[in-house]
């Protein structure tokens, strides 16, 4: 008897390793007891972990990186929110024209928005700078993607729903907070995560928006000239990727079950 | 106390043709309305013939391109749907799902800062009216179909509203369910002594439940009237043909003889209910009848009268049997007999030579339906 061969399975298994192994390598390597990132391992050890710990400016580009991660994609949310109510909710003059303009920074190299952020703040405007200058640039790339996620989440709603509001005497401040933001809460949870994620592995751009205080990304580059610094970087890149990896799955469960709660009541007697 | 509670004066709705009047596309065709107080009052017509639209002018979310609307005598155009006396049940329901069942019928008490103590009595009494005491707790997606339909019932009802507004509340339930919420709504309505808006495609559901019933066609009010009016009077063509079934018949008129006017069909002469006169000999009338009041005999037995022709097709319908009966000139009279015990009619073949009978007064000569937009 002839066995098929289970080419789709194969397929699966082969792109999964392509896309994880490197990864996984790098978990493997920041236990892995030698300096060196090559084969045979050399046994298990928690040094590096240790190391990591007692490393101040390694930990203190990890602050900055929090603290303009998490003010910027507060901000982008917010700003995005307000565009993405405005884009799906009213008509006006210009609305297909600000939609489209909006979404350019998604499609705008990082790099490019860098320099370009760079000659405004220090040649036309003249600041110092600083985490506020990488902040500032952050918010320009996270508010598209706040605004798509937000906007998604308003389009799907059942149609009727601020209209009821409106009918059982709410106006439309009082509307937007009793239905229309709490419906929305899991969309903005999940905007505001992938802002973050954003953020916090953001090179091209900070790189050239940063004063004396790098953030992480930045940093770590850095230190890759100096080998011995080496297992440090690798250990951290190890703990930060499973961390935006937890972060994007609670991201992902948030807009889900948003779009659970919306999908119209099946109908039965 | 006695203004009415709805009016529509001469309400028109387009859309478009800013420019040019010629391309704007009118949804509701300068109407004109007055809903007394706690009645049932039904838009009836096929999809796109502007009932919605109609609701809709009257909850506030669309505002009337010309004309007038009040409620309770007091002018409504500027009054925004946040402030109208009116509320309105859904048609896909659009209940809140991410609040339970108590918040979604306490939500308009909420929104006007009804005392929380007060506000619970209220829903209560609410929930207790569609019988969904014991449901509080449950969320939207939690409830059947029906269920869904008492909770956006109590959430409209419970704020008291002088005119209550329903958009084809019973469409998306199945046949048993709608017939059953039919009738309770009936009741509901009585109970309470709320005005009933209520929009519909389905004429029984219009002539089951409503007081008075307005026919529209392509954003025009055909007919005003009560659901008997309505079925045994139809105003034109249009409304004896939505309203129930009716059988078309082109005859030639020969004039007035004992209060009937004498119609020619062929060779045949029929008796037809005089109508408003106006019709002169020869001229070319059609008649409207109803199936259920055509009689059907058989044509075997010497010296019969009626109408002569012979059964094309015979529909067996459980109550009732339907034939379909090809006359001399090539025309189709439809005739619908109760399948009851005695009747000698019921059992028909097709190819049996018949005669068809009716009572002068069930034969209503109709004008065409005026020229209007087709409906979609």
């Amino acid at each position: 008897m002839l066995r098929r061969v289970p080419w789709g399975g194969l397929y699966f298994l082969v792109l999964t390793a392509f896309l994880y192994a490197p990864i996984l390598l790098l978990i493997v390597f920041s236990f892995n007891d030698s300096i060196l990132l090559t084969f045979p391992l050399r046994g298990f050890t928690l040094r590096w972990y240790q190391a990591l710990f007692e490393a101040d400016a390694l930990l203190g580009s990890v602050v900055n990186s929090l603290m303009v991660g998490v003010a910027s994609s507060l901000v982008a949310t917010v700003l995005g929110t307000m565009a993405a109510i405005g884009v799906v909710r009213f008509r006006f003059p210009g609305r297909d024209a600000f939609l489209a303009l909006a979404g350019v920074p998604l499609v705008i190299p990082a790099i490019v928005l860098g320099v370009a952020l760079l000659i405004l703040f220090r040649q036309l405007v003249d600041v110092q700078l600083s985490l506020w200058t990488i902040g500032l640039g952050h918010v320009v790339i996270n508010i598209p993607i706040a605004m798509l996620i937000v906007a998604s989440r308003l389009i799907g709603f059942e149609d009727n729903l601020e209209e009821a509001a409106m009918d059982l005497g709410a106006g439309f401040w009082e509307t937007q907070w009793r239905v229309t933001l709490p419906m929305s809460l899991p969309a903005l949870l999940a905007a505001f995560l992938t802002c973050f994620t954003t953020s916090f592995d953001e090179y091209a751009m900070s790189v050239f928006l940063a004063g004396t205080d790098p953030t992480l990304p930045i940093y770590l580059y850095s230190q890759l000239r100096f080998p011995r610094r080496l297992p440090h970087v690798v250990t951290l890149t190890a703990v930060l990727m499973t961390l935006s990896i937890g972060v994007l799955f609670v991201a992902e469960w948030l807009r889900r079950s948003g779009e659970r709660t919306s999908t119209a009541p099946e109908v039965t007697a | 106390m006695n203004d009415p509670a709805v009016e529509l004066l001469g309400v028109s709705r387009w859309f478009g043709g800013e420019q040019n009047p010629d391309d704007r596309v009118v949804a509701v065709n300068s109407i004109d309305l007055t809903l007394r107080r706690g009645e049932f009052f039904t838009l009836l017509g096929p999809s796109g013939c502007g009932k919605t639209t109609t609701l809709r002018i009257v909850a506030g979310f669309e505002d009337p391109s010309e004309g007038q609307l009040m409620i309770q005598g007091k002018p409504m155009n500027d009054v925004p749907a946040n402030r109208r006396p009116v509320n309105m049940v859904f048609q896909n329901y659009a209940l809140f799902p991410h609040l339970s069942v108590v918040d979604n019928v306490g939500f308009g008490l909420a929104v006007r800062r009804v005392p929380a103590a007060e506000r619970r009595r209220l829903v209560a009494e609410a929930m207790a009216l569609v019988q969904l005491d014991g449901y509080e707790k449950r969320r939207p997606s939690q409830l059947s179909g029906g269920q869904q339909q008492r909770v956006a019932l109590a959430r409209a009802l419970v704020n008291r509203p002088a005119v209550l507004l329903l958009d084809e509340p019973l469409g998306a339930l199945d046949l048993k369910l709608r017939k059953a919420m039919q009738l309770e709504l009936k009741h509901l309505q009585e109970q309470v002594g709320i005005t009933f808006l209520y929009v519909t495609h389905d004429q029984e559901e219009a002539l089951t439940m409503s007081d008075r019933i307005a026919v529209m066609r392509g954003g025009d009010v055909l007919q005003i009237g009560t659901p008997a009016e309505i079925y045994e009077r139809p105003a034109d063509r249009f409304v004896a043909d939505f309203i129930g079934e009716s059988t078309f018949l082109e005859t030639t008129v020969e004039g007035v003889q004992d209060n009937h006017l004498v119609v020619r069909l062929g060779e045949t002469r029929m008796g037809a209910r005089v109508n408003g006169g106006r019709l002169q000999p020869g001229e070319q009338v059609t008649l409207a009848l109803r199936p259920e009041r055509i009689s059907v005999a058989s044509a075997k037995g010497a010296g019969s009268t009626g109408l002569a022709g012979s059964v094309n097709e015979v529909v067996y319908l459980g109550t009732d049997i339907r034939y379909v009966v090809g006359l001399a000139d090539g025309q189709r009279a439809t005739a619908r007999v109760q399948n009851a015990r005695g009747q000698q009619s019921t059992s028909l073949k097709v190819g049996d030579a018949v005669r068809l009978v009716w009572d002068p007064e069930d034969a209503l000569p109709l004008p065409d339906p005026p020229e209007g937009p087709s409906q979609g």
